[in-house]
């Protein structure tokens, strides 16, 4: 097995090597030779752990570097968010260069928060969770490590690709071919260890959440497979042109992406709600039976509503009509979920009071509530007409990304650091505060500005005056924007703090420092008190 | 032993029973599209990209340009007085990928074909606040100066063959040379560029005819975007079933 | 196959089927014999770390 693996990946650093030199493009060149340093660096490391690869226990090395991996794309990505809102406020900060232009940093935004931040979160508390809920070590041996390294060097390609102008211009998709196809084999690889992981485990049951992040991972390899299908120009070169055209391409993206928003920042982040909430309230989820009505109509009814980004477009209407459907029905199963993790609390609401942490999952679950009410309300074709193509969407994708996935990685995160290295607390639970105070108002400021731009914006285009011409040029509802994106930028920059503070206070924590405060004590259970 | 056995079995069942539920809705929407005649209309005017605008396309890809333009105007009101007619399916049968967008920072370019100059492109490009005061939108002054990469593009034509559009032999042997010819009023290829591609339009875009620049492609692109269908000949007939 | 044809399909069986689909996963999520099982699994989680 083990020279089997030294062969597999000799035979990678060969030809990605010759790929290198071979290459017709210099990004592809550049691109080939991380790949062959990776399979390198993988050989020598395969090499020196020969034998005495630990088998007891927990695997929780990877669960470490997947929180420091999480913690530092999660900067990365808020910065640059803050950098293109800035540019949208100040265009002169695009500095008319080829690799700082808004068109190459926005999707240099979307897959650091989407897939760095969150993918690394989900690999990380995927890992944690089901060791945890099936006792089992997490298996195929080194085949973990290479899911999270053979992920990093993902998101490299795609962000070095994206900044050097190498991009299929599918939003969420944006990665060209050859960094599709590496997706593609790490993903295969994660999925078979979570399975084998599975199949291991102690307990008869499996666990809700893992029921989330297997959904997850399945159907995230089935839309990245369909919609990344593509032709190279040459082999040796970066660019490709997709195999769907026109509307069939518009549908097959879209599909894709609402359900990036649906199983990769709700199902994956689900399966995070339905284990740290209970784990930080001490007590069960609300309804197990409700989680099961839950998961199968969440994965049914999501995988429908990609047409809703498609109203009034060269889309057949009843494919808009069906997806405007399925999102209004949608909201249910998402209310259903909502309530499932709020009432967990029932009987503990006093924790909210005592604990910053799980104060900050249950707004992300708010949020979660809140976002996932505005959405099928902006899929009626009624409101669509208005709020597309406008910045309402931006506001309600950031309540949903910076309220709900961000605030619930953020929760995961401050729980799973103490224990994963071994720490009585967190270094201060007063920084997680401050960092939820900070962060909070933040994104309330982001969203009530691109509500209130977005809805503007709407109402401009369509705004006739007396005689019955339109009243406004497009120039004119660009320049009503500007105080808003201004505000945008205020509240991104309040949320970088804030991912600041708890990158400190993280770092402090793994140090295994504890800032001297008072620790907050939980009330005394009040039976009996009356007597 | 046996019961570990479906034990296992358990969690493959259920990554199958997953499969299938997100299957349905996929299948039940995006199938029908390959199949049912309706999706595309019927229209005159619509023919493969020239080489350069090709090429122009993209360069309009690799700055991120869907990322603030749409290409897709909807049949309302004032969209219809702003944009134009209302975009139909047909005229995005050869993007590979559709560049519909999602967003307007800016506006949309789905028939900006013909509506300013080339010097006012070229100009907007290099610097967009010297032509549009309010405009929020980065200038790109190195498409001018930057050679267009021209060696490569028969393997392009070829490629977006392979997808499925229809481009002939003699399209893909004269690649380079058509793409050259766009640019130049002189050539002695214009008349069988004009026979390969129809309504293209052939002049320096740039002002700079010392050099095939990224400027010439990206404005080559953009003067042809919705000026293809002819819409005299049009007719929105039928039941309305999109 | 016209759209008419592949409508009227979805719009009667297709419909009575998933909807019955539907029915039975809530029948299986609320079976009082499935009760004890369901109250185990909840506790996965709050047992050791």
């Amino acid at each position: 097995m083990h020279i089997l693996s030294v062969l597999i990946m000799a035979l990678g650093a060969v030809l990605t090597a010759l790929l290198a030199f071979q290459a017709s493009d210099g990004v592809m060149s550049f691109h080939a030779a991380l790949m062959a340093l990776f399979f390198l660096v993988a050989i020598v490391l395969l090499h020196r752990r020969r034998g005495n690869l630990n088998t007891d226990g927990y695997e929780d090395g990877i669960i470490r570097a997947g929180a420091i991996a999480s913690t530092f794309w999660g900067v990365v990505g808020f910065l640059v968010g803050l950098v293109i809102a800035l540019q949208l406020a100040f265009p002169v900060l695009n500095f008319d260069l080829p690799w700082t232009n808004f068109g190459r940093l926005r999707p240099l935004h979307t897959s650091a928060v989407i897939f760095a931040f969150g993918g690394n979160v989900l690999l990380m508390t995927s890992f944690h969770v089901v060791q945890r809920t099936c006792q089992a070590r997490l298996a195929g041996g080194w085949a973990p490590w290479f899911v999270f390294w053979g992920y990093q060097l993902f998101i490299v390609m795609a962000a070095t690709g994206y900044v050097l102008g190498v991009t299929q211009s599918k939003e969420y998709a944006e990665p060209e071919w050859y960094v599709d196809l590496w997706l593609t084999l790490v993903w295969v690889v994660y999925l078979l260890v979570f399975l084998a992981t599975l199949w291991k485990r102690k307990e008869p049951h499996i666990y809700v959440a893992n029921w989330f992040y297997l959904a997850f991972i399945v159907t995230v390899a089935m839309l990245h497979i369909i919609n990344n299908l593509a032709i190279p120009v040459s082999w040796t070169g970066t660019r490709s042109y997709g195999v769907w055209a026109g509307v069939q391409d518009a549908l097959t993206q879209w599909w894709y992406a609402h359900n990036a928003v649906g199983f990769f920042l709700t199902a994956g982040f689900l399966a995070i709600m339905y284990y740290y909430v209970p784990k930080r309230a001490e007590r069960p989820v609300y309804s197990y039976r409700l989680s099961i009505v839950h998961f199968w109509s969440l994965i049914f009814l999501y995988i429908w509503a990609g047409p809703h980004h498609l109203h009034y477009t060269a889309l057949p209407e009843w494919s808009q009509t069906l997806g405007m459907t399925f999102s209004v029905m949608l909201w249910m199963p998402s209310w259903g979920g909502m309530i499932n993790g709020l009432m967990t609390l029932s009987g503990a609401w006093d924790k909210l009071r005592t604990d910053p942490v799980l104060r900050m999952m249950v707004v992300s679950v708010a949020f979660y509530g809140m976002s996932t009410f505005e959405g099928p309300l902006m899929s009626i074709k009624a409101v669509n007409a208005l709020s597309h193509y406008t910045d309402w969407t931006i506001g309600h994708v950031h309540s949903g990304a910076l309220g709900w996935v961000a605030f619930v990685s953020f929760g995961a995160l401050y729980h799973v650091v103490p224990i994963m290295w071994g720490r009585q607390r967190l270094y201060s639970l007063v920084l997680v505060n401050v960092h939820f105070w900070i962060a909070t108002l933040g994104i309330v400021l982001y969203i009530a500005a691109m509500w209130v731009s977005g809805i503007l914006q709407g109402l401009m285009w369509r705004a006739y005056d007396h005689l019955g011409f339109l009243e406004y040029s497009f120039a004119e509802t660009v320049e009503a924007m500007h105080p808003f994106y201004v505000i945008r930028a205020l509240g991104g920059l309040l949320f970088v703090i804030g991912s600041l503070v708890m990158a400190y206070n993280l770092w402090r924590t793994m140090r295994g420092d504890l800032r001297a405060e008072a620790v907050p004590v939980p009330l005394a259970p009040a039976v009996g008190a009356a007597s | 032993m046996i019961k570990h056995a479906t034990l296992e079995k358990n969690s493959i069942l259920l990554t199958v029973f997953v499969l299938i539920v997100v299957s349905i809705g996929g299948i039940v929407e995006l199938a029908p599209l390959f199949y049912l005649e309706s999706t595309i209309e019927e229209v005159e005017g619509m023919r493969p990209y020239t080489p350069l605008e090709l090429a122009g396309r993209g360069i309009y890809i690799r700055e991120g340009c869907y990322n603030c333009h749409s290409q897709m105007i909807r049949p309302l009101r004032d969209e219809h007085e702003r944009y134009g007619h209302y975009s139909l399916a047909a005229e995005s049968m050869y993007d590979h990928p559709f560049q519909w967008g999602s967003k307007r920072t800016g506006p949309d370019l789905a028939r900006i074909g013909g509506r300013y100059s080339d010097e006012w492109h070229a100009a907007h490009m290099i610097d967009p606040r010297a032509v549009v005061p309010e405009s929020v939108m980065p200038g790109y002054p190195f498409l001018a100066t930057t050679a267009l990469k021209t060696d490569d593009i028969a393997d392009h034509l070829t490629a977006n063959r392979m997808v499925g559009v229809p481009y002939t032999d003699d399209m893909i042997a004269n690649a380079a040379a058509d793409l050259a010819a766009q640019v130049d009023r002189d050539s002695d290829d214009l008349d069988a560029l004009a026979e390969r591609y129809p309504k293209t339009q052939v002049r320096d875009f740039d002002g700079n005819p010392e050099m095939i620049s990224e400027l010439d492609a990206l404005i080559a692109y953009m003067q042809m975007l919705g000026t293809l269908v002819d819409f005299s000949s049009f007719k929105a007939e039928g039941q309305n079933l999109r | 196959m016209t759209y008419q044809d592949v409508s009227q399909f979805a719009q009667t069986y297709g419909l009575i089927y998933l909807f019955l689909l539907f029915i039975g996963m809530v029948i299986y999520a609320v079976w009082p014999g499935n009760k004890k099982r369901f109250k185990d699994a909840s506790e996965i989680p709050l047992r050791e770390d």
